[in-house]
């Protein structure tokens, strides 16, 4: 096992941890209750493809590390998840802005994970790819709607999709750890995601009325380790069990 | 616009359990179109793998009975016991039935 083939599985497993943790904040806060089940849908979709990625990098590591040692006894700068999907959830239209995002990259990686070397890895994307694809019509149906529905609504998203952009620089910030992965035929070249991605989130972009953002240089690196003050507010939440009261089960 | 128009209309949904079988009638939901009221089904009634097949329908499209009139429409049929199939007696002579 390669160092690198750890901290890929980190990176994968520890975003969609993260966006589901952010996203289980709006049960019971929803706009109406059939978008609280459809986000909490979402959440528990991630949270199964976070499972499978901390359980693989587990095993990998051989320190007997399991999902949970890995997901509730780690701090802030092990965590390799996006800075994106750390985020706070803002008002639901950024909510939908973060997750499209998100969901679009998600998407167009998966598929190409389809054709990983490791056999394992390609299984989970597979599984992976078809809950990302109802997430994917989810959010950008959404996103059309708010984009191109009232002028408050539209204002809203597209405050947020200005405030978040600049996140998206690291998804495609190819540095040590994706380029061994590429070079040992696990993960894609992400030049080749952000090919697929830029177009697919600006056909979204343009049908919801909105205006793509300017580039911006900021240049975050969640996915290595490096986060903001909101990650640690999301892990004192989510771990607090284990911390608490480490191996407890029920 | 008024209260009534930005409230998401009511919409009943119906679940096909599997191919061959009948959609039946799931419940209903809110949904502001036709496209968000199959999202809403499929989140709200299929997450414990219900269905293969979602119909929904504006509920003010639904014609109902009108219960004031169920002595006319339905107490007719109380005493046709013979509509039945159960209510002859079938002959011996009679095979295969």
């Amino acid at each position: 096992m390669s160092q690198a083939q750890f901290d890929y599985l980190l990176r994968l497993g520890d975003t969609s941890l993260i966006l589901a943790q952010r996203l289980g904040e709006w049960v019971g806060h929803a706009p109406a209750v059939e978008e609280d089940l459809g986000l909490a849908n979402i959440a528990l979709d991630l949270i199964g493809q976070a499972r499978l990625f901390l359980s693989y990098a587990g095993e990998l590591e051989g320190c007997g590390r399991d999902e949970d040692r890995l997901a509730f006894h780690r701090d802030v700068p092990e965590f390799r998840n996006f800075a994106l999907v750390e985020q706070p959830n803002g008002d639901f239209g950024a909510t939908i802005v973060r997750q499209f995002l998100l969901d679009t990259y998600q998407r167009e990686l998966y598929a190409e994970l389809l054709r990983s070397k490791d056999e394992r890895l390609a299984g989970i994307a597979a599984k992976s790819l078809k809950e990302t694809e109802y997430h994917w019509r989810f959010s950008s149906r959404w996103l059309v709607r708010l984009g191109d529905g009232t002028a408050d609504s539209h204002e809203r998203v597209q405050r947020a999709l200005t405030d978040l952009w600049p996140y998206t620089n690291e998804l495609f910030d190819a540095d040590a750890t994706d380029r061994a992965v590429a070079q040992a035929g696990i993960g894609p070249a992400l030049g080749t995601v952000e090919a697929r991605w830029r177009p697919a989130v600006g056909a979204v972009i343009e049908e919801a009325t909105l205006a793509r953002p300017a580039e911006r240089g900021k240049l975050t690196a969640g996915k290595r380790g490096m986060h903001g003050e909101a990650l640690g507010y999301v892990l004192a939440e989510m771990q607090f069990l284990q911390r608490a009261y480490p191996g407890g089960q029920w | 616009m008024t209260q009534a128009e930005r409230d998401w209309p009511l919409w009943e949904v119906f679940i096909r359990s599997k191919s061959g079988l009948e959609h039946k009638h799931a419940g209903s939901l809110h949904a502001a179109d036709a496209t968000m009221a199959i999202e809403h089904a499929r989140d709200l009634y299929t997450r414990r793998m219900e269905g293969v097949s979602i119909w929904v329908v504006r509920s003010s499209e639904i014609v109902a009975s009108d219960p004031g009139e169920g002595a006319a429409l339905f107490e007719p049929a109380r005493d046709k016991v013979y509509r039945h199939p159960t209510f002859y007696e079938i002959p011996d002579e009679v095979k295969n039935l």
